[in-house]
């Protein structure tokens, strides 16, 4: 373990304040992307930095970003590495950036207890089972075939034989970022990128992106 | 005399992360192949993302293996390492999602045992499982939906499945380079395949998991008709333009 020294410690100020090209709204420190910041030979600097998805293609322009934040900065030579190892989960994203994810209209994630998809549900099917693993109001404005055993609403069980699978705290429920209410609904469990989720709030009826937690 | 023979871990890595990396592109390929194509917008954006996750696999796997382009792009057919399941034709909806099905629950298991293990492919596993996660519910929701949907949609669901059963035998074959023998994620693929499938008012298919003709197939780089003309579409534009960036 090494303690970086102050110059390192001010160059990760400096690449850490670089703003996230799809979410300018947060940096990639309080994205929680940036790992460390080495200071090399002369004035040489190797730059640590995960993706948050494997695809994601915002890692390019991350990088120079970087390169041109560091090279304002007065660095001569920067190197930026992609790591894998952790895994970047969305309990990286700071406190303010969660914060400022909320004030920009976007849901942010809770916390994850353990890797693995959150319960989310579609409305019921026609045997009236719902396919979420959540249960659903079968009755809440969907037809059910008359006869059908609509009154059976048979929560999926999460499937005991996926590994790894401990959902988030399903009691914690995704807030609408706009006006606060917990009674919001899924609408699409992919959004505009990867790591959003689409939904929308049952109370003031606008959809809004939910960073999905990973 | 000397044999130089290559250090063994390093070429059965190159063998597994060329297979799982394969796997990866085509499918990704594929899902790419409903773009203006899907039954609804959220949808396609969603198979998009599905097929965006793949794509970063597999520049990673490739990259272990070589250049990522140049095995992308200038490999012939025989060249590829995939498993036949993935080069399956997107078909209708219902054999997209049979396919997710049946291969983003093999995957899932996959790299929940990679990740766990010490081989060159922990790191990626670790991190791609929370991705596949995604994958595999999104392809149980769905299944659930149309196999216990309308008459149409169950009848297609049960078709898709059938069709592709021959193709899932192959997954659970030997593959050099890993630190775990993939038919031990056998028993489980299919309670979790079952169960799914149970619920949706469907039942796991019926006959032979791999064909006569098939076997080891994929993996060998023996693949079938249509991988061809997916390759063409996919190989097309760096082969006429060598080079070419945006």
């Amino acid at each position: 373990m090494v303690t970086p020294t102050a110059l390192e410690a001010e160059l990760f100020e400096v690449a850490g304040a670089v703003p996230d090209p799809e979410l300018p709204v947060l940096t990639l420190q309080e994205l929680g992307v940036l790992r460390a910041v080495r200071l090399g030979h002369a004035d040489a600097v190797e730059v640590e930095l995960t993706p948050t998805y494997t695809g994601c293609p915002a890692i390019e322009a991350m990088s120079l970003d970087i390169e041109r934040a560091l090279h304002a900065h007065g660095v001569r030579e920067v190197t930026v590495r992609t790591v894998l190892t952790p895994a970047w989960s969305t309990d990286d994203i700071s406190a303010e950036g969660r914060r400022k994810l909320r004030e920009f209209g976007i849901a942010p994630p809770r916390a994850v207890r353990g890797p693995g998809p959150v319960p989310l549900e579609l409305g019921p099917t026609r045997s009236g089972r719902t396919t979420g693993r959540t249960p659903v109001a079968a009755a809440a404005g969907h037809a059910v075939p008359a006869g059908s055993a609509a009154a059976v609403v048979e929560p999926t069980q999460a499937s005991a034989q996926t590994p790894a699978e401990a959902p988030v705290a399903a009691a914690d429920p995704i807030r609408c970022p706009l006006c606060g209410s917990a009674e919001t609904e899924l609408l699409s469990r992919f959004s505009s990128t990867a790591c959003k989720a689409l939904r929308r709030c049952l109370a003031c009826r606008e959809p809004f992106d939910h960073f999905k937690e990973l | 005399m000397t044999r130089q023979a290559p250090a063994p871990t390093a070429a059965h890595t190159t063998t597994a992360a060329l297979a799982l990396g394969d796997d990866a592109l085509v499918l990704s390929h594929r899902l790419g192949e409903w773009m203006g194509h899907a039954p609804v917008l959220e949808e396609e954006v969603a198979l998009a993302n599905i097929a965006l996750d793949l794509l970063g696999q597999a520049r990673i796997l490739l990259s272990m293996a070589g250049d990522e382009d140049d095995l992308a792009y200038l490999r012939e057919e025989r060249a590829f390492r995939n498993v036949q399941l993935v080069e399956q034709p997107n078909g209708d909806f219902a054999h997209t999602i049979a396919r997710q099905l049946y291969f983003s629950t093999y995957q899932h298991l996959l790299y929940d045992r990679l990740a766990a293990g010490r081989s060159p492919f922990a790191g990626l596993a670790a991190k791609a499982v929370k991705e596949v996660a995604y994958h595999r519910d999104h392809a149980e929701q769905w299944a659930l939906r149309l196999g216990d949907g309308t008459d149409v949609a169950h009848e297609r669901m049960r078709r898709a499945c059938t069709a592709l059963w021959r193709f899932t035998g192959e997954m659970f074959r030997p593959l050099d380079g890993l630190d775990l023998d993939p038919a031990g994620l056998e028993p489980d693929w299919l309670e979790s395949v079952g169960g799914i499938l149970g619920r949706a008012g469907l039942a796991l298919p019926e006959g032979p998991r791999t064909g006569a003709w098939t076997a080891g197939a994929g993996r060998e780089g023996l693949h079938t008709e249509s991988f061809g003309r997916m390759l063409a579409e996919m190989q097309h534009l760096h082969r006429s333009h060598p080079g070419a960036t945006w």
